[in-house]
């Protein structure tokens, strides 16, 4: 299958008319995956959905079936499901449309999952600026329940559940799925230790699946088509890397910034960067060039214009020094920009944003931010950058510092940007001169 | 028990051991803040990351590729810890640095100073220069974070000590964290301080200068501070304690860390009671009062001022006491009571009861008041301020306000034959009183005094004036638990040894030496000496007969045995 004539299965149904509603959903097949699903044996869905090889779309790709099998076996009393619509790295939309545009296809995903995991349940995460998602969950779980989709005996197969609709707060940190339980829980979204992980002792103190929204989309079209036809798209695993998975399926791309026609695209996974600015987003704007490119929301770091020919795959940015694939939400970033500006609006945001349990994160963060804002306004020292550098590589860089990944995505940015574009920072600082946009700047 | 090695160092260590205590076993510190035996583990201070890998069944070393929390990694046989390496040091330099970006560095006017894990793991780890240039963020202060709590914010290293306290041991929950990041603060509720009865020990475990005690603020530098090791008298909890003096005065009572007795913390009664010691009223002179020979406070004799006096009444004082008390035994034996408070240490009764029943063997001995207040108070409080299910208890303020009623009922048994209160006695039930006091507030209640009466003889060793001082024959000016050695024995049958921090006042002295010189006893008051005596004599307080009790004291048979030890 060639990209071009790819069709959109996440998104087939966004934009049809009445796409959200249950009428709807069923007119295009939906649950009869989950009708499926019901007739057969947990441990079968599950092993469906592993034989796909789909690896999570929240950000750090781990196998879903893999995932859920990590819950004890044999257990007695509640398991419980936690959809993560928590959907806050910057850059990032595709939960949004998803949601708001064809809610029934994600709620099919949880119920299979929900059975898979034999949880009785599930808990739907979703962060609180989404008022559009929220009003289209509440009535398409309505229409579930009317029509028994969900509560008692779905469908006649003897299989409960209940979904809850939980609005977060309006935090980064309620994103990292513990934080997102601790939040859940009503409680300061502070991440927790692992050992134990959710799968042992998660919601509730009660073993706990963690999955995103997109992940869960994949999920009826993976029952309704089967794993061989989700393996035919996408790249797959590295016969040389043992470790490696694979990354298959269809991936929603978000494309925003200095491009002329941003927002949203599905593509079998491993499209390059290239390809998708030029031809899924109408180039960069103003006839300018891409200077740098978040691969996958900004805690990735940045791309290079020369290394745009890396495909977005699972292992792509991270031949090229990112972190990783991230949510691919690929962010533009035009030559007219300066790298200093990008650095300092990345480490403010993490500085806002950082929960403050561990000392390097809370810190760190705001320490790297109030330098760059020192840089902006023509006070720089040229060994400021290897300071920066220093607090990047202690905060998060070098693994094990804190305890989520919050940190890690704050040193990324710091780090690849340093890395690819030092010159630019160090004729910043040489020339003294002062950030147009720094006056403006929210201080810290 | 696994075999654990530490920067080279095979030691054994409990399985049960984080990397923090099992290097400690090795006499290697990682220094942490975060983390404290008594509260969860969260991780977060990042001060204890270390170095951890396992041995493999081939005897090589696999070590981990990152550095890990030392709190909260759990050890087992083999398990292979380096807090030396480069990687760890640069970690906790910068670890360091972080933590005191915007840290104020007002070390000349924190009282945490001198006994700050701030100051003492910079020293060690961290590195001399900060590299920020920008402002520090600034904080206010908050004076109405408790009653005798202070908090100076910008001093905080967000360890969360406090908040888990109040959350796991206090279970009264006061203490949160408000905002996010950098700007986060240890903050209450408005108009909700953190005034439940164990809040003075958050200062304890603060570990820098955050959280300090508005009763101790600003009063003494701690380096001038000399710790005794005591036991709180304010309930039969027995809770170990250091007394921290300087120049005779106690300045502040900490929590002395004991598994056997209460663990780690103390009640604020105790820790802030103690003011009473150095009470203006207290009495500091013995004095004779009535009867033919009065000697007054500076040992002068009638008609000579007490200023013109530079003469110790104590000689001619304990002379008269002890030729008074015979002639009324030689009168009157059955007639002779001695009252025994339950604030006298086990040695102060056994010297009182040995040496009246060894002048006669039918005087009689009783117990003085045993001051019970409610209920015992248990913690941690549910959210509706109830008590925690048995089995569930951290901590326990007891009802019986008295450090050593079993200590001294089991010396009046073994003289007496059994215990009877001085309340249940009639009025005027003896002609002739010695009357032992030592409590911290008043204490003679309307059945003691009516028991007590105007006998013909009336003898009053205590610390404070009394209806019954007023009136007595001959006052004896005692000590404070502060000013005493000797043994208390708790409400679990636990013997822990105190040792005197301070002088008494002026001329006062601590009941142990009073009583020596009544037994007309040679040489100095011991109290080891006087424990390997009693173990021998009074059967129920053998164990104590070690002489030397620990640090955390020894249970006597009794009690030990009832627990399965």
């Amino acid at each position: 299958m060639s990209q071009t004539e790819f069709k959109p299965v996440l998104l087939g149904r966004v934009g049809k008319p009445d796409s959200q509603s249950l009428a709807s959903y069923r007119a295009d097949g939906g649950y009869e995956a989950l009708a499926k699903a019901l007739k057969m044996t947990n441990t079968e869905v599950i092993d469906v959905v592993k034989n796909s090889g789909l690896r999570g779309r929240g950000g750090a790709g781990f196998p879903t079936g893999l995932k859920w099998t990590f819950l004890p076996k044999d257990i007695t009393g509640p398991v419980y499901l936690c959809v993560n619509g928590d959907e806050s790295e910057p850059g990032t939309f595709n939960n949004r449309v998803l949601i708001e545009e064809d809610p029934h296809q994600v709620l099919e995903g949880i119920v299979i999952s929900s059975f898979a995991t034999r949880t009785t349940t599930a808990y739907f995460y979703l962060r609180y600026e989404y008022g559009k998602c929220y009003r289209a969950l509440k009535q398409a779980i309505d229409e579930m329940y009317a029509n028994n989709l969900l509560g008692k005996n779905i469908l006649g197969s003897g299989y409960d559940l209940d979904i809850y609709l939980h609005r977060g707060a309006c935090a980064y940190i309620c994103g990292e799925e513990t934080g997102l339980i601790e939040s859940l829980e009503g409680k300061r979204a502070w991440p927790r230790i692992k050992p134990p992980f959710p799968a042992i002792e998660g919601a509730f103190r009660r073993p706990t699946v963690v999955n995103n929204v997109e992940t869960m989309a994949c999920i009826p079209h993976i029952l309704k088509h089967g794993p061989e036809w989700f393996q035919s798209m996408g790249i797959p695993k590295d016969p040389n890397n043992p470790r490696d998975a694979g990354s298959y399926g269809p991936k929603l791309y978000c494309i925003s910034g200095h491009v002329n026609k941003p927002g949203l695209v599905e593509l079998p996974m491993g499209v390059t960067a290239r390809e998708l600015i030029d031809k899924h987003a109408g180039g960069v704007w103003k006839g300018r060039t891409a200077k740098a490119v978040i691969p996958g929301g900004l805690s990735m770091g940045f791309m290079t214009n020369a290394e745009l020919d890396t495909p977005l795959d699972f292992n792509g940015p991270g031949r090229v020094g990112c972190l990783g694939l991230g949510t691919a939400a690929v962010v533009v970033i035009d030559d007219h920009t300066s790298m200093v500006d990008v650095l300092y609006n990345s480490c403010r945001f993490y500085a806002h944003e950082s929960c403050g349990q561990c000392t390097p994160c809370r810190e760190g963060t705001a320490w790297s931010t109030k330098i760059l804002e020192r840089i902006r306004q023509g006070k720089g020292k040229l060994s400021d950058i290897d300071l920066l550098m220093e607090i990047s590589n202690s905060i998060g860089v070098m693994p094990g510092t804190t305890i989520c990944g919050l940190a890690d995505g704050a040193a990324w940015p710091i780090k690849t940007a340093i890395n690819k574009y030092r010159s630019e920072f160090e004729e910043y600082i040489k020339s003294g001169r002062r950030s147009e946009s720094a006056a403006l700047a929210h201080s810290h | 028990m696994v075999k654990v090695k530490v920067n080279d160092i095979e030691i054994d260590a409990d399985s049960k051991d984080n990397c923090i205590l099992a290097a400690r076993k090795a006499g290697v510190e990682i220094p942490h803040y975060c983390w404290h035996e008594c509260l969860s583990v969260v991780a977060s201070c990042r001060m204890c990351l270390v170095e951890v890998g396992e041995t493999k069944p081939d005897g090589t070393v696999a070590m981990g590729p990152k550095l890990v929390p030392g709190c909260q990694t759990p050890i087992k046989e083999g398990t292979v810890i380096r807090t030396d390496s480069a990687k760890v040091k640069t970690s906790q330099q910068m670890t360091l640095e972080l933590l005191l970006l915007n840290h104020p560095l007002d070390c000349s006017i924190c009282d945490q100073a001198g006994e700050c894990y701030l100051q003492d793991y910079t020293y060690k780890y961290g590195k001399a220069q900060s590299r920020l240039d920008e402002p520090k963020l600034q904080r206010m202060d908050k004076y109405h974070i408790g009653d005798q709590i202070a908090l100076f914010t910008d001093r905080c290293v967000m360890c969360t000590r406090c908040v888990r306290f109040t959350r796991e041991i206090s279970g009264t929950a006061e203490l949160q964290v408000v905002s996010r990041g950098s700007h986060e603060e240890i903050d209450v509720f408005p108009d909700e301080p953190c005034n439940n009865k164990l809040a003075g020990n958050v200062v304890d475990l603060c570990p820098v200068g955050a959280l300090c005690s508005k009763d101790f603020l600003y009063k003494k530098r701690v380096w001038w501070l000399k710790h005794g090791e005591s036991v709180c008298t304010g309930c039969s909890t027995g809770c170990s304690i250091h007394v921290d003096q300087n120049e005779n005065k106690v300045y502040r009572v900490r929590p002395r860390e004991n598994p056997e007795a209460q663990g780690h913390f103390m009640c604020d009664d105790g820790r802030f009671g103690f003011k009473y010691i150095h009470d203006e009223r207290r009495l500091k002179y013995p004095k004779v009062l009535k009867g033919p020979e009065k000697v007054s406070a500076k040992g002068a004799k009638e008609g000579i001022p007490d200023d013109l006096s530079f003469g110790d009444a104590w000689p001619s004082v304990m002379s008269e006491t002890r030729k008074r008390i015979q002639n009324a035994i030689h009168n009157d034996p059955s007639g002779f009571v001695a009252v025994f408070s339950p604030f006298m240490t086990v040695e102060e009764a056994y010297l009182l009861a040995s040496t009246i029943k060894g002048f006669d063997a039918r005087t009689r001995l009783v117990l003085g008041p045993v001051p019970v207040v409610g209920q015992d108070d248990l913690y941690p409080k549910g959210p509706k301020g109830e008590s925690p299910a048995a089995g569930k208890v951290k901590f326990t303020i007891r009802a019986e306000k008295c450090p050593n009623r079993l200590g001294v009922e089991a010396v009046l048994k073994h003289f007496e034959g059994s215990v009877v209160r001085v309340e249940s006695m009639p009025a005027s039930a003896a002609s002739a009183w010695y009357v032992v006091g030592g409590y911290g507030s008043g204490w003679v209640t309307e059945a003691v005094d009516r028991a007590i009466g105007t006998p013909s003889l009336l003898i009053v060793q205590d610390m404070f004036p009394s209806p019954l001082s007023e009136r007595a024959d001959i006052v004896l000016a005692s000590g404070s638990f502060a000013e005493r050695d000797g043994t208390y024995v708790n409400h679990a049958g636990l013997a822990q040894a105190a040792h005197a921090a301070i002088r008494p006042p002026e001329e006062a002295r601590a009941d142990g030496r009073i009583l020596m010189e009544l037994a007309g006893r040679t040489g100095l008051f011991n109290a080891m000496s006087l424990r390997k005596e009693i173990g021998a004599k009074v059967g129920e307080l053998s164990a104590i007969g070690i002489g030397d009790l620990g640090e955390h004291g020894v249970r006597l048979t009794k009690f030990a045995l009832a627990a399965g030890r």
